[in-house]
């Protein structure tokens, strides 16, 4: 992927010049836009997630990404699609940007059959096998050997492909952030640990949380690459992203990539998010929100020609959601009958449990032994 | 069986109480352990500004500072693991885990090492931990998030497990467990927090572990549960009642391990039949265990074999229906409980 700091040559002296034809055709000019395009998506998918959970659409903990759109974005745009994807469960975002369609994200959410995961797995666990996506996690800094150990999979069988690891800062006082990147260190395993620093893992601050809250500098102690950026710049996150991704991918060589972020609503829908931060931070926060600050340089730089075209961008980013989530409330619920399918996935698991049923507990033979706990 | 004798009389409560929720049986019950012995603290995620997850320990962080309530960052293995070493210099730890299911990455600090302190050590070493941590499931919180694998523990010589199903035990047995000598996992449950009940006052009130109790009174049929699956017993046993005029006895473990084989035996030998109730899957669990008890203790008094019912056999999926048919709602429960009495 090209970079793209060059790009900012394009802005005028006044700020206002229209587009010329050359940045309309450069494709990384094109690209800038679709990942501005996206960011809105996300935003607006996530708002509408908001009032759909409390309409109760939506149930369980759902965490949402508004405020850190850059960073999905940005980290998402580097990724080759044979790339694998694991995050924690704050993953909307993450699977807009990886190229999942809206309305499987949203059916997930509604919990219908045609969602990301047939409705097993709800917003914390969104996945796509075909993006390479392998699942938003819910135990803190559980998804990391599983990422360590992908990479080690593209590693041993000599794909020319790296692992992106997304993680909260609040992950890495866990044994698991030790474990991996050590594996990965010692082992040259391609895997990027992506941590989204937001300060605040619920309500506790990363400097009350760790003891070295430079997070990226840990990465020292494996004698690991380590940097920090600017997580609500878009044009940092990816090209640091890219770099390291690169990096990963041609030498083999692990990373910590700190995005310095915050998040605009509480930790879930459940949490106000004022318990312990001020609503005046939150305030001075979304001052600097990430996505107008890109549509104005966009603006500025010629990359989008005028308010109409941010407009235009918005409403088709406002369809995209109303279309999501028309799809979802048109998905089946999945069928009761198919609650024990996928348990297990070998051919032969139905007939290894057939002996099973006398002496069941009640509900157990018709619920699941005679569904087969296959994946038929 | 004949050899039985009634259970001891269990409850020491003074004679004034309280309505109160779940919750703040736990509150107070944590106030007061503070307050009487210095060498308790308090460790857990959130349990200091944010009040805890489930607000278990609100005001708690103001009262006794950050001394005795200690913010853990996110480290369940690490400050589990510094708890039962904290343990061993005679310190009386009370670990908050947000929920159950994230004790998984502790599991060795606390099988390993918690458990055989005491015993590995020749005698020369205790351990008084209590691990406070809630199960439970039904609110769409999906596979990683809906788990009640308290039977785990019990597996395991060495630890007591308790697991309260009132507010009046929630005080009794959380007090109990901190007083313990020895490492006590505190199951508690997310929809009975908000439970309300008679909490007696006196700070001496303590539920002695290894007692069961009495929940219902009946004739015809046993129920046997704990937590959660006490409140779903009761439930289905007003409706044998009201629809099949059967007169069913529910018996709340409130332990775990121990485990009070006496009073569930007492009981069957006096219904002649049992049923088995457990929120978590039943393969391996405690409705096994129990079952297993009462056909060796009540052999002859049995007029049907014992029935057990758990959650379905899958990870709770995230669909509304799904997670409904997984559940052991009482639908199932009076299923089973029919197939027990033999009208099904
Ligand atoms: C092992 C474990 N402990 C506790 C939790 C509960 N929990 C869920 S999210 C969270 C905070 C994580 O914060 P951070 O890593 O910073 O990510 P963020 O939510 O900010 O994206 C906690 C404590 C959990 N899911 N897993």
């Amino acid at each position: 992927m090209a970079q793209t700091k060059g790009s900012a040559n394009a802005r005028s002296s006044n700020g206002r010049r229209k587009r010329t034809k050359k940045e309309e055709d450069s494709p990384e000019v094109a690209r800038l836009r679709e990942h501005y395009e996206m960011m809105v998506l996300i935003r607006l998918f996530e708002e509408e997630t908001e009032r759909q959970y409390k309409k109760a659409q939506i149930g369980g903990y759902c965490h949402l990404s508004s405020g850190q759109e850059a960073t999905n974005v940005g980290a998402c745009a580097a990724l080759l699609k044979e790339d694998v994807l694991f995050t924690g469960y704050r993953g909307h975002g993450f699977a807009l940007a990886k190229g999942i369609d809206p309305g499987k994200v949203m059916a997930e959410l509604f919990g219908r059959v045609d969602g990301a995961a047939h409705g097993r797995g709800g917003s914390m666990h969104i996945c796509d096998a075909e993006y390479n996506y392998l699942g938003g996690w819910g135990i803190v800094a559980g998804q990391l050997p599983l990422a360590t150990g992908a990479a080690f999979a593209l590693s041993q069988e000599d794909q020319p492909y790296a692992v992106l690891c997304e993680l909260g800062e609040g992950a890495v006082n866990m044994g698991a952030w030790h474990e991996s990147l050590n594996l990965a260190g010692i082992w040259d395993l391609p895997v990027v640990f992506l941590v989204l620093n937001n300060i605040y893992g619920m309500g506790t601050t990363v400097d009350k949380a760790s003891a070295e809250p430079e997070i990226y500098k840990r990465a020292a102690a494996f004698r690991m690459h380590g940097e920090r950026v600017n997580g609500q710049d878009l044009e940092e996150v990816l090209e640091a992203s890219d770099r390291l991704m690169t990096r990963a991918r041609e030498e083999r060589k692990p990373a910590v990539l700190e995005c310095m972020t915050y998040r605009f609503r509480g930790h879930s829908v459940a949490d106000a998010g004022t318990a312990y931060r001020t609503k005046e931070e939150v305030f001075e926060r979304q001052e600097n929100d990430p996505i107008p600050a890109f549509g104005k340089a966009l603006l500025e730089r010629g990359a989008i020609s005028s308010q109409d075209e941010l407009d235009e961008i918005r409403s088709r980013a406002e369809k995209k959601v109303d279309e999501a989530v028309e799809f979802a409330e048109q998905s089946a619920d999945p069928d009761v009958d198919t609650l024990a399918q996928h348990v297990y996935g070998d051919p032969d698991t139905a007939d290894q449990f057939a002996r099973m049923g006398p002496g069941s507990p009640y509900g157990e033979r018709e619920l699941v032994l005679s569904s087969g706990l296959g994946s038929s | 069986m004949a050899t039985l004798t009634t259970p001891p009389e269990v409850e020491q409560a003074g004679s004034s109480t309280t309505t109160m929720t779940y919750r703040e049986a736990l509150r107070l019950a944590l106030r007061e352990e503070l307050e009487h012995d210095e060498k308790v603290f308090l460790v857990g995620e959130e349990i200091g500004v944010f009040e805890g997850s489930y607000k278990v320990t609100a005001g708690l962080f103001k009262e006794f500072g950050p001394k005795r309530v200690r913010e853990a960052p996110i480290s369940e293995e690490g400050f589990v693991g510094l708890s039962v070493g904290a343990a061993m210099m005679g310190l009386r730890p009370v670990v908050e885990i947000m929920t159950l299911n994230f004790i998984l990455v502790a599991m060795d600090q606390v099988v390993n090492h918690a458990a055989k302190v005491r015993y590995m050590l020749g005698g020369e070493v205790g351990c008084p931990l209590v691990i406070r941590t809630p199960n439970g499931a039904g609110n769409q919180l999906t596979a990683q998030h809906s788990q009640s694998f308290e039977q785990w523990f019990a597996h395991v010589p060495g630890l007591k497990v308790v697991a309260p199903a009132t507010p009046a035990d929630a005080k009794g047995l959380l007090k109990a467990a901190i007083r313990d000598d020895d490492p006590v996992i505190v199951v508690e449950n997310l929809p009975i927090y908000k439970e309300k009940g008679e909490v007696p006052d006196d700070p001496e009130f303590v539920t002695p572990i290894g007692r069961a109790r009495v929940a219902r009174e009946g004739t015809d049929l046993t129920i046997v549960a704990h937590s959660f699956a006490v409140k779903r017993s009761l439930e289905v046993a007003e409706q044998l009642e009201s629809e099949l005029d059967v007169s069913a006895e529910v018996v709340d473990l409130r332990s775990l391990r121990p485990l009070d084989t006496q009073t569930v035996a007492d009981s069957v030998s006096k219904t002649n039949r049992a049923l088995c109730v457990e929120e978590g899957w039943s393969s391996y669990g405690t409705t096994a265990e129990v079952a297993a008890r009462i056909q060796d203790a009540c052999f002859d008094d049995l007029d049907a074999p014992v029935g057990r019912v758990g959650m379905a056999e899958v990870p709770m999926p995230y669909a509304k229906n799904l997670e409904n048919a997984t559940l052991p709602h009482s639908e199932k429960i009076l299923g089973a409980a029919k197939h027990v009495l033999g009208v099904a």
